[in-house]
């Protein structure tokens, strides 16, 4: 019999504990158990969430490669595919937010390398507690981000920030990476070929981040940063030759699959890469693996998480080949083991025998846990009349722009190089960023989108909204949505009303992405984002978006280009109040419904908005998320530096004058173009049968409408671009 | 004309200055490995953006040792034309083919974001595309771009006319405001006294392409390899 | 033997990181910090057959690689029976 403390320490519960030994037929040993230990946790075999979410849609025509590999793959056209994930490194930057946000990123990069992708472009969706008192973790996790990626020369063009009572305790740190890869050069991570060999590439292993997988799986309390060394320290440079070399890798065919070492470390990597071939195992002897330290154990090579380090999967006999690119980039490499058939992973060191145990067991051994999910109290609703009518439009414009979730994040962003690559077509600021792919025509657009405020009032609808939302940053670019990758972040799966929360979101993703058509080809849950109870996050399923368009030059951008154009407000507008940022910052409280959704109306107003583009109709679109019609109008002017001037706003009832401003009805754009091209733009929402309505006409150096305000551009930046200070 | 552009272990501008040479201008390209010490025949060697090395150490500190160095100094030594570009430009200091050195931002962070910078000397290689006083807007993107000398190798860079770009506004006044990292005198550029070595932070090769924001990069690129043309027609 | 040597940016050179470490000192009620230089501890274990000689050696280290004569100072210790544990 096993002391609990041993298994709390390997985090298992004594009934996963009992199916071990029941599979076994004996007691696992101490490496065994270690292993196990680290397999079993939620962050790597996901078995609070795996049963929710096969529900989720991930094929279509254009997916080359679902969930199940380092990344998911689309075909992009003229034999190019996107290869794209994103990942949380929440716990380890809420303990140490540079590194825990460096290495985070530094993760995500290895996951598209594994592709055989090269790196095009990163993003980052982070959720602190309100300022100031979390700065700490703000700076720490902007200049830790910027250090990576700047370092490694990929640019990052987009993101989110978002301040929440709730995340105070629980930040999260999303990082997604976007590559490019010729489709007949996809690599995937699968042990194929009994007897070829398996090699390590990268840092040297040390003792850093043992049981690094089961922290992730657990609460943060008090104990937390005794735990600090649990967080790595990134080597980006590293990373940079791990890159090239891997590019290089891809142009022999000596190799058969690149696996990287993440989350549990060798353990991982090498049970995943033989789990995905059906009787596959692998041999190891970690005395072949190069270290950092004296005096490690197997236990500690098999589960160092040290960062920076891949696994290949040779064909027998090109080893040397193989090992000649590592060379020529300074990289220590070493053959560590073999594949074999007999559906074990074993180790050794040297003739010591030190583990053995079946792959199938570590990859799909761990039982699935059974919750049950109760729906929650319902939040506070919304009782609209008594809401007090809006006073000064103007007025309210500059506080809500002046908060914290709507103000300029170009104070963050400009510590980012976004250009490295000479590819940025649409650098951040506006919605999505665009990226050309050189030798085509071509331009992919990326975003990550996630409302959590919605997603607390009603976790079904809250989910629908960002995948739309995702989806019109991208349309606001005149790119067609492609693909998701989604990463959902949770309070602790345990209490009910948690778990009601993920079944909900996973309902409603699923919903929205079978209503749009688009599959979701991989991500990230995060779980356990609590802190002994007193604070749990919102329901957070951030979605990573990639979008295609034909040809580049056609792009969109969200300022206003030119004096005398038409500024049109494209989609319907309803008394969308609740959860809005124009509560919160101008009434002081969360509460109501999230804006009412009609995906059937969404698809035409998106179809509508891309047919002007191809046709050349507009000179720019912007998409009308928080903050509503004026807040997106403002952002125009402001990118644009042009100005608006428009008749007063007369809401037809039961329309509220403060909803037409502020209300937050998605299925909305403010779009620019010349008089000129009004007629053909009329006819088009016709056929798509879209509502639009003028605005205004552009020009000037102020936000006017008539005889309600009247707000200079330097007035209205000045309190755009006070607001993160 | 022939372009080499150098790869340290950790360079990345160098592919983008490929794509300009190569796509853009359509001259020969050549890339040189730092571990080679052969310049392959190429008429203006670019070092170019990145973190060598990881900018361990200090920024260049170790990239100024490689094989290829040893070629470069020799090359700049005979005329040839040697282009920093950012951490080329650092390297070059270290190297102590070009004075002062590039030190941390005083702000304390990256900055990513276009400048203005003034033209101060035409009659040069790499500015012959340049008329007088120009502005040209080209991006920076580093963390360690302050440029540092002691006041008599300041005073003396300046005397001699060795500064050949400067951060001003949009138009072509040189205030604080307009520096974004520190630079003593706003330096974004200087040039050896000979005149055939260059090292500037901003990044040329970034505003070749009219889609990517500008194209006063492409200017300084044809003013090189125009002027090869030249001697070779001499 | 252990080398353990200091490199410092010289006066003239401006640290922006000093002024603004000086400026968290004050914050947290240090008021009597009058200045904060920051620089980099560098610790070189080596094999030599004299203290004479290790000191020549990392002597050129320091003005071949370790430290750059343009902005940075150094200074360094040799301790003859030092040696690194693991």
């Amino acid at each position: 019999m096993v002391d609990e403390r041993k298994l709390r320490e390997v985090a298992l519960t004594p009934e996963e504990y009992r199916v071990i030994v029941e599979e076994l037929k004996r007691a696992p040993n101490e490496v065994e158990l270690g292993m196990l230990g680290v397999l079993w946790s939620e962050h790597c075999s996901y078995k609070s969430s795996k049963a929710l979410l096969r529900r989720l849609p991930s094929t279509s025509p254009a997916v080359i490669q679902g969930p199940g590999e380092n990344a998911g793959a689309v075909n992009i056209g003229e034999g190019w595919a996107a290869v794209f994930k994103i990942e949380s490194h929440n716990h380890p930057s809420a303990i140490e937010p540079y590194q825990g946000a460096a290495t985070g990123v530094g993760g995500i990069i290895r996951d598209v390398i594994a592709m055989g992708a090269r790196p095009i472009a990163l993003l980052d969706s982070l959720r602190f507690g309100p300022l100031p008192a979390s700065s700490h973790h703000v700076e720490g996790v902007v200049a830790g981000i910027g250090w990576y990626g700047n370092c490694i020369g990929i640019p990052t063009v987009g993101g989110e920030v978002y301040f929440d009572d709730c995340y105070a305790n629980n930040p999260l740190v999303n990082a997604m990476c976007v590559g490019l890869v010729r489709v007949d050069r996809l690599m995937r991570a699968r042990a194929e070929g009994t007897g070829n060999s398996l090699m390590l590439v990268g840092a040297d292993t040390g003792r850093d981040g043992i049981h690094g997988a089961s922290f992730a799986s657990l609460e943060l309390d008090e104990t937390s940063s005794e735990r600090r060394p649990a967080v790595q320290v990134g080597n980006p440079f590293l990373e940079k030759l791990l890159l090239e070399a891997c590019m290089d890798l891809a142009q022999t065919d000596a190799v058969v699959a690149i696996q990287d070492l993440g989350a549990a470390g060798l353990t991982s990597s090498v049970a995943e890469c033989a789990g995905r071939v059906p009787g596959a195992g692998a041999h190891i002897d970690v005395a072949r693996v190069p270290r950092r330290e004296r005096g490690m154990s197997p236990y500690h090579v098999m589960l160092s998480e040290s960062q920076e380090r891949m696994l290949v999967v040779v064909e027998r006999g090109r080893e040397a080949e193989v090992k000649a690119i590592f060379d020529a980039w300074d990289l220590t490499s070493a053959v560590i083991g073999h594949v074999t058939d007999d559906g074990y992973l074993t180790i050794v060191d040297g003739s010591v025998d030190v583990a053995r145990l079946p792959v199938s067991l570590l990859t799909d051994g761990a039982p699935p846990r059974r919750l049950v999910g109760v729906a929650s109290e319902q939040p506070p609703g919304l009782d609209i009349d008594a809401l007090p009518p809006l006073v000064d439009a103007g007025a309210s414009l500059l506080r809500l722009l002046a908060s914290p979730n709507l103000s300029s994040r170009r104070g963050i962003f400009r510590r980012y190089d976004q250009m490295v690559g000479d590819a940025t077509v649409i650098p951040p600021g506006g919605d999505a960023a665009m990226l050309r792919v050189k030798g085509t025509r071509l331009g992919l657009a990326v975003t990550t989108d996630c409302n959590s405020r919605y997603c607390y009032l009603d976790p079904h609808l809250g989910a629908q909204l960002a995948v739309a939302e995702a989806a019109r940053n991208i349309v606001a670019t005149g790119a067609r949505p492609l693909a998701v990758t989604d990463c959902l972040n949770f309070a602790n799966p345990d209490r009910p009303e948690v778990y009601w929360e993920m079944e909900e979101t996973v309902a409603g993703l699923a919903h929205a992405c079978r209503a749009l058509d688009l599959p979701i080809v991989s991500g990230n849950v995060s779980l356990y984002n609590d802190s002994s109870g007193e604070s749990a996050i919102y329901p957070t399923p951030v979605i990573g978006m990639v979008g295609l368009i034909n040809d580049y030059a056609k792009r969109l951008s969200a300022g206003l280009r030119s004096e005398g154009d038409f500024v049109l407000l494209i989609g319907s507008s309803h008394n969308d109040l609740g959860g809005t940022e124009y509560l919160k910052v101008e009434h002081g409280y969360v509460a109501g419904r999230p804006p009412a959704l009609d995906l059937a109306r969404e698809k035409a107003v998106n179809r509508l908005v891309l047919a002007a583009a191809e046709n050349g109709l507009l000179h720019s679109a912007h998409d009308c998320a928080e903050g509503g019609m004026l807040v997106a109008l403002a952002e125009c002017c402001l990118l644009g530096g042009v100005g608006v001037r428009c008749p007063a706003v007369r809401p037809e009832a039961p329309l509220r004058m403060d909803a037409a401003f502020f209300g937050e009805s998605p299925s909305r754009y403010v779009v620019s173009l010349s008089s000129r091209a009004m007629p053909e733009l009329q006819s088009l929402a016709r056929r798509h049968h879209v509502e639009i309505s003028l605005l205004g006409l552009a020009g000037g150096d102020s936000i006017e409408f008539e005889g309600q305000f009247r707000l200079s551009l330097d007035e209205i930046r000045q309190a755009w671009e006070g607001g993160l200070v | 004309m022939k372009f080499g552009v150098v790869v340290f272990p950790g360079t990345w501008s160098d592919r983008d200055c490929g794509w300009v040479i190569d796509q853009v201008l359509g001259a020969e390209l050549q890339y040189l490995w730092h571990k080679d010490a052969d310049l392959k025949g190429s008429d203006c060697v670019i070092l170019p953006g990145g973190f060598a090395y990881g900018d361990y150490l200090r920024t260049g500190a170790i990239a100024r040792f490689a094989p290829v160095m040893e070629k470069i100094e020799e090359f700049a030594d005979r005329g040839g034309l040697v282009w920093g570009i950012c951490n080329g430009f650092q390297i070059l200091c270290e190297a102590g083919l070009l004075p002062g050195a590039l030190i941390r931002n005083a702000s304390l962070e990256y900055r990513c974001q276009w400048t203005n910078l003034a033209v101060e000397r035409t009659d040069l290689p790499f500015t012959s595309k340049c008329t007088e006083r120009e502005v040209i807007r080209v991006p920076i993107s580093h963390g360690e771009g302050n440029y540092f000398a002691d006041p008599a190798t300041l005073s003396r860079l300046e005397q001699r006319g060795q500064v050949v770009f400067r951060y001003c506004d949009d138009t072509g006044h040189v205030t604080n405001n307009a520096n974004p990292n520190g630079s003593m005198h706003n330096i974004a550029g200087i040039v050896n006294a000979r005149g055939n070595v260059l090292g500037m932070m901003p990044h040329p090769e970034r505003c070749a392409e009219a889609e990517l924001g500008g194209t006063d990069g492409l200017k300084l690129f044809r003013s090189v390899a125009e002027s090869a043309m030249k001697v070779l027609v001499s | 033997m252990i080398a353990r040597i200091v490199v410092t940016p010289k006066p003239v050179v401006n640290d922006p990181q000093g002024i603004t470490v000086k400026q968290g000192l004050a914050t947290l009620g240090f008021r009597e910090v009058s200045d904060v230089r920051i620089g980099k501890y560098i610790e070189v274990s080596l094999e030599a057959s004299s203290e004479h000689e290790a000191r020549q050696r990392v002597e050129s280290m320091c003005k071949q690689l370790l430290a750059n004569h343009v902005i940075e100072d150094y200074h360094f210790e040799i301790e003859t029976d030092g040696h690194r544990p693991r």
